[in-house]
């Protein structure tokens, strides 16, 4: 295994009185991809929260490329190479779509004018968002949304990537083409954590497969050895891995 | 003929409203701070001027060329150092570290400069005017100042919508966390605004101050104008700043027409009314907060 590009020891976060995350620790090499799974309320995504800079831990350590950066912000960690995209999309919707992956493109990977341009388009081009450009981000429809946090998180050009339930809410015939263009990117050398509940799609990416229960990990290894794994399947997939539907879990 | 007049001189001065509060409508689009400083800081560029004019014989024109980059600075240094660590505590912090800041600086200025009334000579310039037909005429020093709110109104819309900083702006301005997503570093950013608005808060100040005098109270006034001109306009909105800053101007101007007394007084009516009848203002913000 090459020098892990992403290292996570220990991380621990409290809100008051509240564990929500507990001793998690996981490293990534570069084109290599954690999936991670758990029940709503599990800490997955106050792990991304802390991971890009958003939160900080209480406790432990996130070392990009050999660097400390747990002290670091959200902005700096991105301009370090940490793309993150939320759950409930968040875009910027007094702007174009364009616009909202410009801003990503140079900011996050410090381009400029003409490259920051080419550069905004193509990660909309891979979205598939290509064709709304000059819509106005507030007027997308939830799933244009979803689309969008991933074309402005590619749009930052990141080494690591970090997904927050971006299948949610696809159709059947659209998980493929989202599977295809993550498998790019990890061709491409980028690392990716994947936080998703269509565990089908996150199977077909992941080499790796973490599951997070009251901010623990429960069980972290090959996707199918977790899958099976008695305690995951009790604790969170239950029914769901037989029929393996997708769950749809929106907040937005 | 004199109401035409009235309304030609209230629009020029509505011009200057705007000049007045355009920082105001930029630090509240781009941050959410309605910064209750900003009419000392008006008038504390204009007594920079009244010194460089007072030691070095610098025509206020020319003393823009210091003042400006000056509070500009002020303004990158206030917002790192005070405004950015205020934002952290909730809504009602900024405004109350705001309104500090205008008692503090209030008080030096008058510790300073005594309550005396200063004003600032333009020479020439200040009494020129352009004739447009038999009883109308324009001033010069009226027109230049709204001109120069126009030009600077559509200087920081072109800013906002057509630079790399600019975009980063908008962007904060939606969602400051996302925005660091995005490798936006907001704390800088918002140093930048308030920069910004700093610089045109002095452009202000020193053609206020050659408009009419001035003295370490003068704050309050010219502050509560650029805010009537901000709110009439709709918060946020840069081009309905100059609106309202045109509506407020022709209010006052209109009603002074009528009778001298009236003029202020028809500025806050008109004030009062669009705010019961339009409470988002004459052109709201695309952007909701």
């Amino acid at each position: 295994m090459t020098a892990p590009l992403l290292e996570v020891t220990g991380v621990g976060k409290r809100f008051g009185s509240l564990t929500v995350l507990h001793d998690v620790s996981f490293a990534l090499a570069p084109g290599e991809a954690l999936g991670i799974v758990g029940p709503n309320g599990a800490g997955k995504s106050t792990l991304l929260n802390v991971v890009a800079g958003t939160l900080p831990p209480d406790g432990g350590r996130v070392v990009l490329d050999g660097q400390d950066v747990t002290g670091t912000g959200a902005a700096a960690r991105c301009r370090g190479g940490i793309g993150r995209s939320y759950q409930v999309p968040r875009p910027f919707s007094g702007m174009t779509v364009f616009e909202n992956t410009l801003v990503a493109a140079s900011f996050g990977a410090g381009l400029r004018s003409r490259a920051a341009a080419d550069a905004a388009f193509a990660a909309l081009v891979t979205a598939g968002l290509d064709h709304h450009a000059d819509t106005p981000a507030g007027s997308l429809r939830l799933l244009d949304r979803k689309r969008l946090e991933l074309a402005r998180a590619l749009a930052t050009d990141p080494r690591v990537v970090l997904l927050d339930e971006i299948a949610g809410g696809l159709t059947e015939a659209e998980v493929p083409a989202l599977v295809e263009t993550i498998q790019q990117l990890v061709r491409e050398g980028v690392a990716v954590v994947w936080i998703e509940h269509v565990v089908h799609a996150l199977v077909a990416v992941v080499t790796r497969l973490m599951c997070l229960t009251y901010g623990e990990v429960l069980a972290v290894g090959e996707p199918r050895a977790v899958l099976a794994d008695p305690r995951v399947v009790e604790v969170y997939l239950g029914s769901t891995i037989a029929g393996d539907e997708p769950e749809l879990g929106e907040t937005a | 003929m004199s109401w035409v007049n009235a309304v030609v001189q209230g629009i020029l001065l509505g011009g200057l409203y705007a000049l007045v509060a355009a920082g105001l409508s930029l630090v509240f689009g781009v941050m959410r701070i309605v910064n209750l400083a900003h009419g000392v800081l008006a008038v504390l560029a204009a007594f920079g001027a009244y010194v460089l004019g007072d030691t070095l014989g610098l025509h206020p024109f020319l003393a823009l060329l210091v003042v400006v980059p000056v509070m500009a600075a002020v303004g990158y240094g206030l917002q790192r150092g005070l405004l950015n660590r205020a934002l952290g505590g909730g809504e009602l912090a900024p405004l109350l570290v705001t309104f500090g800041l205008a008692v503090v600086l209030q008080n030096a200025l008058l510790e300073a400069f005594s309550a005396d009334s200063r004003r600032l000579d333009l020479g020439s310039l200040g009494t020129a005017s352009i004739p447009v037909t038999d009883g109308l005429a324009v001033g010069v020093f009226p027109l230049l100042a709204a001109v120069t709110g126009v030009v600077v109104i559509a200087a920081i819309g072109q800013f906002l919508a057509r630079t790399a900083t600019g975009r980063a702006m908008r962007a904060t301005s939606d969602d400051r966390d996302a925005a660091a997503l995005m490798g936006i570093d907001g704390r800088h950013l918002y140093g930048v605004a308030t920069a910004i608005a700093l610089a045109t808060v002095a452009i202000a100040g020193v053609f206020l101050g050659a408009r009419s005098t001035f003295d370490p109270a003068a704050g309050g006034t010219t502050l509560i104008f650029a805010f009537e001109a901000v709110v009439i306009g709709g918060l946020g909105s840069l081009w309905g700043t100059l609106l309202g800053g045109v509506v407020l101007g022709v209010a006052q101007a209109v009603g002074a027409a009528v009778d001298p007394a009236y003029g202020v007084l028809a500025g806050h009516v008109v004030f009062l009314v669009v705010l019961a009848t339009r409470p988002r203002g004459l052109l709201p913000s695309a952007v909701t907060a």
